[in-house]
């Protein structure tokens, strides 16, 4: 079974950045000629999440979703800013096949619901960010990792998966943006508590990352950003997405 | 109309995914109908295995089990975008591929003009243009 390899694109508004532990760090550049590149490279899917929109209650940039949508022959999933069902309509008749909500999944549990009903489970997923507090516990945040709810990661995430999402995009915070390598342990105890796939996100700094978030963290699939954005760590920003690398490793590791 | 252009005319005609689906004669989805175009029906995936996750989210192969016009280009190795809960089962002399994931299950089905797909060739880089070309040149 083949492992999705999805870069993950974060937009402040209409420019494309790049994060550290959910602080911007980094200006990229521009978002169509990333796109282009990574159509060019044939990527599995690509991810947008629009990291400013719910904190400066703004919506999704249309226009510039829409030239995004026209260069892609992958599956598309925007994230930011989506609170009701009309943005979200919005997005699919642009070319995106998936949404991806976070806060408004979480002040307004029913959306999930509506919109699976609607578009069907495959069309929505439900992006959880996770940040570990001063005793070393997970917790859920929303608002960009502003605010604190009281939701337990795993229950949430039932929650979600009852409610009609498709897929969980599982985010850790204090390791995004920092090349140590995913959340092992979050990522095995949400993809074990659910039977919808879990799409790993934060910390990839090396195939040896993806091997072991797959291996050991069950993840249906891994979102990667500073891996596909720069030459190195530290580097400057050079696009790329090493497939062949990547498959040959998920390969090896099959067969081991 | 649909029935008009589809089944007198005879024009080619490509349901994709849901369209797809839409073709048997029903689905455990939902409480309609299919349009019964293509013996076949649709069931929800169900697994015990924990490991095969639902929907199917993924690349995934198809295997052509009889030539055809709209697989042109496409017998050797092909690769295509599924996003699916529901799959179909057809009578073997419809199926055009097959896929596995958890079950075998028809990725492609064809009679005479009707052609149905369950993954998404708009979506499928370099291998569903090639499907879409052929259907285009029908």
């Amino acid at each position: 079974m083949r492992i999705r390899i999805i870069p993950c694109l974060q937009l402040a508004g209409s420019r494309l950045v790049k994060t550290r532990q959910f602080k911007i760090h980094q200006y990229i550049g521009d978002p169509v000629n990333t796109v282009k590149i990574f159509n060019e490279l044939e990527a599995d899917e690509l991810c947008f999440l629009d990291i400013t929109a719910t904190t400066e209650k703004r919506t999704p940039e249309l226009k510039l979703l829409r030239q995004i949508a026209d260069e892609c022959f992958m599956p598309l999933s925007y994230g930011g800013g989506i609170s009701d069902f009309e943005t979200a309509r919005k997005l699919f008749s642009i070319g995106f096949e998936k949404i991806v909500i976070n806060t408004a999944a979480i002040k307004n549990p029913g959306l999930i619901r509506k919109l699976a009903e609607h578009y069907g489970s495959q069309a929505v997923v439900v992006s959880i960010d996770i940040k570990k507090n001063l005793l070393g516990r997970y917790e859920v945040r929303t608002e960009n990792g502003r605010e604190k709810v009281n939701q337990q990661p795993v229950a949430w995430a039932q929650k979600a998966e009852q409610l009609g999402a498709g897929e969980i995009l599982l985010t850790s915070i204090d390791k995004e943006g920092t090349w140590s390598g995913y959340d092992i342990t979050l990522t095995k105890k949400i993809a074990e508590s659910v039977g919808i796939p879990v799409i790993a996100n934060g910390g990839a700094g090396s195939v040896q990352d993806i091997i072991e978030v797959i291996q050991k963290g069950s993840a249906s699939a891994v979102a990667l950003s500073s891996m596909l954005l720069f030459q190195k760590k530290g580097m400057g920003v050079l696009i790329n997405y090493p497939l062949a690398v990547i498959r040959k490793a998920l390969t090896e590791m099959c067969q081991q | 109309i649909l029935e008009e252009k589809a089944l007198n005319e005879k024009i080619p005609f490509l349901g994709i995914c849901l369209g797809m689906q839409l073709l048997s004669r029903g689905s455990e989805e939902g409480k309609c109908d299919g349009l019964g175009w293509i013996d076949a029906f649709t069931y929800k995936f169900s697994f015990n295995d924990q490991k095969l996750k639902v929907p199917h989210m993924n690349w995934n192969e198809i295997r052509s089990v009889r030539t055809s016009p709209l697989l042109n280009g496409l017998e050797e190795e092909a690769f295509f975008y599924f996003s699916h809960s529901y799959f179909v089962q057809a009578r073997q002399e419809e199926v055009l591929s097959i896929t596995h994931y958890g079950v075998p299950f028809a990725s492609a089905v064809c009679r005479e003009n009707l052609y149905g797909v369950q993954f998404h060739p708009e979506k499928s880089h370099k291998y569903g243009m090639q499907l879409l070309k052929n259907f285009a040149t029908l």
